[in-house]
């Protein structure tokens, strides 16, 4: 590592707590956490329209849906009563690297007074925890039978459709080509090319949702391995730099989705490609979350692919496919190579072989940039990572 | 599975029997608990109306109710009543049930519904076939009774005028 340190790059600038002699509160779960929120920003003189970071050591999605705002800065991380160290810690590096500039880690929990207070506002409160407290899913969803993840996505495919024409044909036929990149993979859970028809031909599950217009249930796990340029440079494989990296959210429930159609993308993606000084042209892999077909399409439009409400047409040519002009998930995808829940792994692991030229039969002509871009939730949570080979730098 | 509150039910016109304001027919759903914020909404769908939290701030309406205006940040609100209009924002006809549903009370609509109000909020779509809703269609809010006196909030087309 060469001389980079965090030392003095960033400050503590607020903080509240609160307790009570009797050893209960009378706030808990998200009220509680919001209250903590907005007293530490009192304390700092600064208010939420400051915030663009956010950390807890749970569900820190729906918490950020809950305060109304849409940070490019997340920590999820839960690693027990340390987590709000790993927190700043965390936090530190990303406020000195710019990707934030003001980031609240808060903590709520209320095991004694849960005792004898039912769990509020449904059925997945339980006692304690990080989904302790009001669940609005649980209020304002569920009750309708909405079907997640597979309804949420479905509703958003609806308002494209209806805004812009966009096709099941269309959406088909990104089911069609990842199919095909599939059959070139020999670990691909299907391996047996489908037509446009055969998708339209499958049980309708969530309208306008086919049954292959979804991603599978599999098993799967993966890792990647993260250090230094310099450092990367004595190890034996070629490195996968990072040229560009960015997050945005802007939801937790579908019903609280700002614009069906636009995701958060639409501003990581830029992001993304602006650190990278990488162009749409320089492109040669793009591996995007394809939970559903209408996710991947939604993604061809939020990074800049295309344009907006023009991802029906734009995939329509086959381009997505082998020897195509914007090779798109070339193991497979979650639709056909594997997805285990978490999906995001996987758009790393290609990305990084193809990169290295180690991806066998489907392996692309020297490709130097990939996209990773994953989709957190349900259409909620986006992070883009732009790598590179050595040439790129 | 939850129920709510065992408090005991307003008498309200329509549940006495006589047809006056026909309830939809119960079908098993999840039974949503109030929160402490959300306590005056359900109490309001025992009398079938539907009401909104407004920010007192910004004089807007929020949903779902919450501590804070994701508009002005905001901390105080005031329930006022909905119009009981909106409009279809987008819709998905639920071959396979969600979590609660009965699969043998077949398919069913889930909408996103835009209110008048400025405020979207899930619900479903009931009162015609399931492939004659479009988005962008004109809808009213009708109820369905759950098992303790209050109503879940559902829409049914707008009649021709």
């Amino acid at each position: 590592m060469t001389e980079r340190t965090l030392r003095g790059a960033t400050a503590l600038v607020g903080a509240t707590d609160a307790a009570s002699p009797t050893g209960e509160l009378d706030q808990h779960g998200r009220a509680l956490e919001a209250a903590m929120v907005l007293e530490a920003l009192d304390d700092a003189g600064l208010t939420l329209a400051d915030v663009d970071g956010l950390s807890c050591a749970g569900n820190v999605t729906g918490l950020a849906e809950y305060l109304g705002i849409h940070p490019r800065y997340f920590d999820g991380t839960m690693v027990g009563g340390s987590s709000f160290q790993l927190h700043v810690e965390h936090a530190a590096a990303a406020v000195a690297a710019g990707l934030c500039e003001v980031v609240v880690s808060v903590y709520a929990a209320t095991p004694r007074s849960d005792r004898h207070r039912r769990s509020a506002g449904g059925g997945f409160g339980g006692r304690g925890g990080p989904m302790a407290g009001p669940n609005p899913g649980a209020e304002w969803e569920l009750p309708f039978g909405l079907r997640n993840p597979m309804g949420s996505y479905a509703l958003a495919a609806s308002r494209h459709m209806a805004l812009y024409g966009t096709t099941s044909e269309q959406l088909a036929q990104i089911a069609v080509d990842t199919r095909a990149w599939a059959a070139l993979n020999p670990r691909a859970r299907y391996r047996d090319p489908i037509t446009v028809d055969d998708v339209l031909a499958s049980p309708m599950q969530v309208s306008p949702l086919h049954r292959l217009d979804c991603c599978l249930v599999t098993d799967g796990a993966g890792a990647v391995v993260i250090t230094s340029a310099e450092r990367a440079r004595d190890l034996p494989k070629p490195p996968a730099y990072v040229l560009g990296v960015a997050s945005c959210g802007d939801h937790s429930m579908i019903s609280q989705m700002p614009d069906l159609t636009t995701t958060a993308g639409a501003v990581s993606g830029p992001a993304a490609l602006a650190m990278a000084g990488v162009k749409h042209e320089d492109v040669d892999l793009l591996m995007g979350y394809d939970s559903f077909t209408i996710t991947a399409l939604l993604h061809l439009e939020d990074l800049g692919f295309c344009a907006k409400g023009e991802g029906g047409p734009f995939v329509e040519d086959g381009k997505l496919g082998p020897g195509g002009a914007l090779p798109m998930n070339t193991n497979g995808g979650g639709l056909s190579y594997n997805h285990p829940g978490m999906y995001g792994m996987f758009l790393l692991v290609e990305a990084v072989r193809q990169l290295r030229g180690e991806a066998g039969d489907r392996q692309l002509d020297d490709p130097r940039v990939a996209v990773a871009h994953g989709s957190g939730g349900v259409l909620s949570t986006m992070g883009t990572v732009v790598l590179g080979t050595e040439v790129t730098l | 599975m939850t129920t709510s509150d065992p408090s005991p039910t307003k008498p309200s016109p329509g549940d006495d029997g006589t047809g006056e304001l026909p309830a939809l027919p119960r079908r098993k759903v999840f039974e949503p608990q109030s929160s402490t914020l959300s306590g005056p909404f359900w109490e309001a769908t025992r009398e079938r109306q539907l009401v909104l939290p407004w920010c007192t701030g910004c004089e807007r309406a929020v949903w779902f109710p919450r501590e804070v205006c994701p508009n002005c940040r905001g901390t105080s609100f005031d329930w006022r009543p909905a119009s009981g209009a909106g409009e279809v924002h987008a819709v998905s006809v639920h071959h396979q049930p969600g979590l609660g549903r009965d699969p043998a009370d077949g398919p069913y609509a889930v909408a996103l519904v835009q209110l008048p109000e400025g405020v979207r909020m899930m619900s479903n779509i009931v009162g015609c076939a399931l492939e004659d809703i479009t988005v962008g269609m004109p809808v009213r809010v009708t109820w369905m009774p759950l098992s303790d006196g209050r109503h879940l909030p559902q829409f049914e087309p707008e009649p021709a005028v």
